[in-house]
Formats: C-alpha cells, sequence, structure tokens
C-alpha cells in the first residue's frame, strides 16, 4: 500500500510538472534520432532547428491572426529504432501536448511514426524520410524530400549513363523499411530499361558488421556497379570490405549517404563513389547559401541534407500555422487547423529547392547526383527533375 | 570452387572472431562457474582501449610507423583490458564471493556490468561512431579466383594460437591444474594451499587479455567502433561457447567456428533473413542431441 502510495504521489508530481498548454506558446515536437545507429542525423536536425527556433523568437514570436506567439521546441530521442520513434510520437502527444511533430528522419522510424501521428490526429512533417508508405494515405503526415520510386530511377539513369553499365548488383539492409523499398524500386526500374539483369540482389541485417557472404555472391556475378541503399555507418564497411575481396567496380549510393560521417568512417575508399540526394552544399546559391553559412559559422560544419530538410521542414509548419489563421487554446483544435493549413499549401520554396505537392501530401522536386571528391567533399554532379 | 574457397575463408575470419570471445566466456566459467556476461562488453572496451591506444602512438606526440605502432598497441591493449577484466572482478564479482551469494546473483551483477560498460561508454564518447585508424599496411593477395587480405590470414592464425596457447595453460601447467581443481571443488582447494583468488585473478587477466586482442584485430577488420558493437557478437560467442561445451577451451574454439560456419554459410544459399534462424535452429538440434555441448561434460549444478 505505502508503495502504492508513492506511486501515486510520483505520478501526480508528473502531472503537476508537465506544463499546460499555454495560449501565448505553439508547441512543437521533434522526433528524431539523438543516439543509435544514425546520432549524426539527429544533431544536424536539432541544429538547424535551434537556429530556426532562434529566428522566430529571436524577433518576438511567430505572427499569426495580428497577434505573436512564441516556439517551443521539444526534442525527444528515438534512439535510432522503429520501437522508439512509436514511442517518442506518444510522449510527445500525449505528455507534452505538442501541436505537430517534426521528424522521424529515416524512413525506417518515420513509417511507423507517421501511422502514430496519424492515429492520433497530429499533424507530422518528416524531413528526410523518402519510402512512400510514411504518408501513403495519411492525411495528417506530410513529407519535405522527394520519394523512392523517384529515387530509384535517378540512381538506375545515372549509373547507366555514367558507368554505360549492362549489370547491377544491390546489397540492402533487410530490416531497414527505407533500404528495403528502394532496393526493391531500384530492381524494377534498372529492370525496366532492359540494359541487362540484376545480377545479384543481396541483404544484410541493421547490426551486422561482416558482409563477406553477401559481397562474394555479388563479385562471382560480375556486376558493372554495386548500388547500396544503406546508411552511412554500413557503407563505411561494405566498401572496404568488397575492396578487400577483390572488386574494382563502382559503388552508388543513395540520400542516406550524404552525411560528413561518411568520409570520416570510410577514408580515402569511399572517394569516386556516386550517390543521389536532395541537396549539394557546394556550389549553392541563394537563400541556401545564406543558411549553409549561417550553419557553418554556428556549428563549424557544412550542414548536410536532413539539416536543410529540417529547416524546409520548420518552413513548411510555418506556412501551415499560417495558413491556418489563429491559433486555438485546445491543442486537439489547434492540430487540426494546422493539418487544414499544411495541406492547403500547394507549392513551397525552400533551401532544397522549390516542390509543389501532388495529393498524397508528398513533394514533387528535384534531386542532385553528389561525386564524393578525392579530398573527400561532396561535389555536384548534375540535378535531375521529375 | 573459387567462389566455396572465398566462402570458408570468410567463415573462417567471422568464425575466429565467435572463437576468441568464446574462448574468454569457457575460461571464466571453468574456473568459477560463472557466466560472465559482461565478456562481450569487455571485448568492447578492448576494441576503444585499442583505439586510443593506436591513435596516441599514431598521433603526433609519438608518431611511430604503424607496423611498430601495432606491435606496441597489441601488448598495451591486451594489458589494459585486461585491468579492466581485474577490476570487474574486484569490484563487482569478488564481494558477492565473498559473501557467499548464489550464483545466479553474480550472473545478473555481470549482466549489469555489462550495460554499465556500453552506457558509461555512451556517456562519456558520445553516441558517434570512431573510425579505427589503419594499423597495418593492407595487402590483398590474388590466388586464382580467391582475394585474401594479409589481415584475414592475421585473424585466423591469432584464433589458433590463441587456442593452442590456452589449452596448454589449461591442461599443461600448474597454474592450469589449479585452475581445473578450483572448478572441482572450490572449498578443499584452498586447503590445499592454492591461493584461490590469485587463481580466478589469473583467469580474468587471461580472458580480458584476450577479449582485448579480439578486440583490436576486430577493430581492424571492422573499423567502425560504437558502444554496442559488443552486445550481439558476446551473446552469439556465449551460445557458440556453450554448444561446445561450456568451460571447454576446445568446445569453444570448435563452437566458434561453427556458428561461423554456419552464418556464412547459410547467408551464401540463403536471404540474409534466414541466417540467424538457421543458425540458431541447428545449434539448438545439436543441444537437444546432445545438451552439455559437443566437449560438455556432465555436471549435476549447471545454470
Amino acid at each position: 500500500m505505502k508503495r502504492l502510495n508513492l506511486f501515486a504521489a510520483l505520478l501526480l508530481t508528473v502531472l503537476l510538472a508537465a506544463p499546460a498548454f499555454a495560449a501565448d506558446t505553439i508547441k512543437i515536437g521533434f522526433n528524431i534520432p539523438l543516439t543509435g545507429d544514425i546520432p549524426e542525423v539527429g544533431e544536424g536536425s536539432k541544429n538547424a532547428a535551434e537556429m530556426y527556433l532562434a529566428d522566430i523568437n529571436g524577433a518576438g514570436g511567430l505572427e499569426v491572426g495580428g497577434k505573436k506567439y512564441m516556439l517551443e521546441f521539444i526534442y525527444m530521442d528515438n534512439e535510432s529504432k522503429a520501437e522508439s520513434a512509436v514511442n517518442a510520437a506518444l510522449k510527445l502527444i500525449e505528455q507534452e501536448d505538442v501541436v505537430a511533430i517534426i521528424g522521424p528522419n529515416s524512413s525506417k522510424q518515420a513509417v511507423p511514426g507517421g501511422g502514430t501521428a496519424n492515429d492520433n490526429r497530429v499533424p507530422m512533417i518528416s524531413p528526410w524520410s523518402t519510402n512512400p508508405d510514411t504518408t501513403f494515405e495519411r492525411p495528417w503526415v506530410f513529407r519535405a524530400a522527394f520519394l523512392d520510386p523517384f529515387q530509384g530511377p535517378v540512381v538506375a539513369n545515372f549509373a547507366a549513363k555514367k558507368f554505360s553499365a549492362k549489370t547491377a548488383a544491390v546489397l540492402f539492409d533487410v530490416s531497414n523499411d527505407y533500404s528495403k523499398g528502394l532496393a526493391e524500386i531500384f530492381k524494377s526500374s534498372w529492370e525496366a530499361k532492359k540494359l541487362g539483369p540484376v545480377v545479384a540482389f543481396e541483404s544484410h541485417g541493421t547490426k551486422d558488421q561482416d558482409f563477406s557472404a553477401q559481397l562474394t555472391t555479388i563479385i562471382a556475378a560480375k556486376p558493372d556497379f554495386i548500388f547500396v541503399p544503406d546508411n552511412y555507418n554500413q557503407v563505411a564497411l561494405v566498401i572496404p570490405q568488397a575492396r578487400d575481396l577483390g572488386y574494382k567496380g563502382p559503388f552508388m549510393g543513395s540520400d542516406a549517404w550524404g552525411t560528413p560521417d561518411l568520409v570520416k568512417l570510410c577514408g580515402e575508399q569511399c572517394n569516386g563513389q556516386y550517390f543521389s540526394t536532395h541537396y549539394a552544399a557546394a556550389g549553392a546559391k541563394g537563400a541556401t547559401k545564406v543558411f549553409i553559412d549561417r550553419y557553418m559559422e554556428k556549428y563549424g560544419a557544412e550542414p548536410a541534407d536532413y539539416a536543410a530538410l529540417t529547416w524546409d521542414s520548420i518552413g513548411l509548419l510555418v506556412e501551415g500555422i499560417k495558413n491556418a489563421g489563429k491559433v486555438e487554446s485546445s491543442p486537439r483544435k489547434m492540430r487540426a487547423a494546422i493539418r487544414d493549413g499544411l495541406a492547403a499549401i500547394k507549392s513551397f520554396d525552400g533551401i532544397t529547392g522549390s516542390s509543389k505537392f501532388d495529393e498524397q501530401g508528398d513533394p514533387i522536386k528535384c534531386a542532385v547526383v553528389v561525386k564524393i571528391s578525392d579530398a573527400g567533399t561532396f561535389v555536384f554532379e548534375e540535378s535531375v527533375c521529375p | 570452387m573459387d567462389f566455396i574457397i572465398q566462402n570458408i575463408l570468410n567463415a573462417l575470419q567471422w568464425g575466429s572472431f565467435y572463437a576468441l570471445i568464446a574462448l574468454g566466456y569457457t575460461l571464466v566459467y571453468g574456473v568459477l562457474r560463472l557466466i560472465n556476461f559482461a565478456h562481450g562488453d569487455i571485448f568492447m572496451v578492448g576494441a576503444y582501449i585499442s583505439f586510443f591506444v593506436a591513435g596516441f602512438l599514431l598521433g603526433p606526440t609519438i608518431g611511430l610507423s604503424p607496423a611498430i605502432a601495432f606491435a606496441v598497441t597489441v601488448p598495451l591493449t591486451m594489458a589494459l583490458t585486461s585491468l579492466v577484466g581485474v577490476t570487474l572482478e574486484r569490484v563487482a564479482y569478488r564481494p558477492l564471493r565473498r559473501k557467499g551469494a548464489h550464483r545466479l546473483y553474480v550472473v545478473i551483477t555481470a549482466l549489469m556490468c555489462g550495460l554499465i560498460l556500453e552506457y558509461s561508454n555512451l556517456a562519456v564518447l558520445g553516441a558517434s561512431r570512431l573510425k579505427f585508424p589503419a594499423l597495418l599496411e593492407k595487402q590483398i593477395w590474388h590466388l586464382g579466383g580467391v582475394t585474401l587480405t594479409n589481415l584475414k590470414v592475421l585473424v585466423i592464425v591469432t584464433a589458433i594460437l590463441v587456442f593452442v596457447f590456452l589449452q596448454w595453460v589449461v591442461t599443461k601447467t600448474r597454474i592450469g591444474m589449479a585452475m581445473r581443481g578450483i572448478s572441482y571443488d572450490k572449498f578443499a582447494i584452498p586447503l590445499m594451499g592454492i591461493p584461490i583468488d590469485t587463481i580466478i585473478v589469473f583467469t580474468f587477466v587471461l580472458g580480458s587479455g584476450f577479449a582485448g586482442l579480439a578486440g583490436l584485430l576486430f577493430a581492424m577488420s571492422y573499423p567502425v567502433l560504437e558502444p554496442f558493437m559488443g552486445m550481439l557478437i558476446g551473446w552469439k560467442a556465449f551460445i557458440a561457447a556453450v554448444v561446445g561445451g561450456i568451460g571447454d577451451i576446445k568446445g569453444a574454439f570448435v563452437g566458434g567456428f561453427l556458428l561461423g560456419f554456419i552464418e556464412v554459410g547459410v547467408v551464401t544459399v540463403f536471404p540474409s533473413t534466414y541466417r540467424d534462424l538457421f543458425a540458431f535452429t541447428i545449434l539448438l538440434l545439436i543441444l537437444w542431441v546432445k545438451p552439455t555441448g559437443l566437449f560438455g561434460m556432465p555436471q549435476s549444478t549447471k545454470i
């Protein structure tokens, strides 16, 4: 009984401590990976968000319907895990009473996290997720990135042209929605080109460190290039291991490669490879350049694509709130108003390019192919538009 | 044919790591009847220690050439890692043993120690992964259609040498005899004038030292370090040790390579999703036929 009382007292304390929804602030939750497999991604997102927050609140708040409201950002770690992304979303919705959620970034967390947001009728914008399932038939879920059905053909077309490839091989992470989805889309778009077959289609698990068995199978099939839609930490192991096993051909990657950590972990062996992504920092102009310069000055590193996409996601959300026209005191009403405001956005000019939105709430925008230079920087190679 | 030989080499390398870690499990179990669940994390700590040692030796203050740095890193890593193992024994296991706690509590303590090692690493070094510096100049040899690196050969040879060494220590030396004696009857042994604590510390020095060596070789082969790298491989190596017959040096060695061969073999033929399913089904079948493992002796009490 004593223990029960203690528990009740604790519960009460927690409930009282949770700040009530105040009408003069707008609370936005971030469901991002601050630890786990891809901590760099969470860090970059948070950095971009902090910059945006300082801009808005430094100017006295966000003006909605003639009144200024301060923004409050709450960062929740989803540990780069699917199940934790659901928990983080629930915590943001139920305990923190946020009116909208930015994130999760990776499709592995964004697909389940999007389901939670949609079921609880909370608007969510995923900055980085490219898997169609994240927003598919989910009216409450939006995104800032292009989709894998677009990215797959971009990779296939580029590789066919650049490497004069006839055959392709794929190595992907089977327990990652993003990697698996993209691998399958790539396979069908490569086969649709009728240049040659996908000679090997091999999978591995998220925690795997040894890929020698899969790579031996792939190399024995003699592909013209290997497509690796893996996270950067796995790529840093895959490429050196393939070289050790005698593979000399090129690799092609996807937007999950695009972090400065790839070069740090992989070293020289990743130089000269190509990947498709959302934007290239080198050679940026206009608002993109302003963002990159400010970010560099504040954090001492070039912002990766997820940082830029988080910036654009917040931009989209701000646009949605402005479209809502006024701030409701009940979080539930406010969420619905923001959702309608987001759905009303027809086109958006962000720092990762301008995009139009289709009826699923997905942007239609250009992709870029980036080359990892010999100095280990990401250099713009070409832009591909739908 | 080349394809098969290549995969045998892949399996030998991967199995070497299981074998090296399983040897540490089995050594401690053989003496103390304690499943040291922190062993996988001692392996992780070994990898991190080697990272800092190698980074320091290669760095601007010392500036050794990679080959000499490697030669110094090996003993230094082993010594420092065994220090971690011995510390763990002193602060976590020995006090419980003194109080006569049941073995189950010591096992739970070991599990907690493993988690403490993981999360203190996470707290101190953060979640970002580290890149292990190149210690050996990599050489790739092509023999027909088979590709071999000097590192791969080094890993496999090391695993075999460590096994031979430990087998010799346990069966042929006086201290090995004392170790076997403690496992047989830890109450009678002190009466024979054998310093039981010294022998146990020696066991932890051996087990953790070779976990450190395994960590170093692993970091050289898969040069991306993260705080949880020891968890899964540690569990799997433990299972390998059990299948081999825990407490038996030969069993850990054979069990480690067996698991390596099954895993690589399954991935070669089937999609990787089936790997753990097949691997552990096969191991389960082995235990079903022979519950004490391949080389294990039946005992009246086991955990």
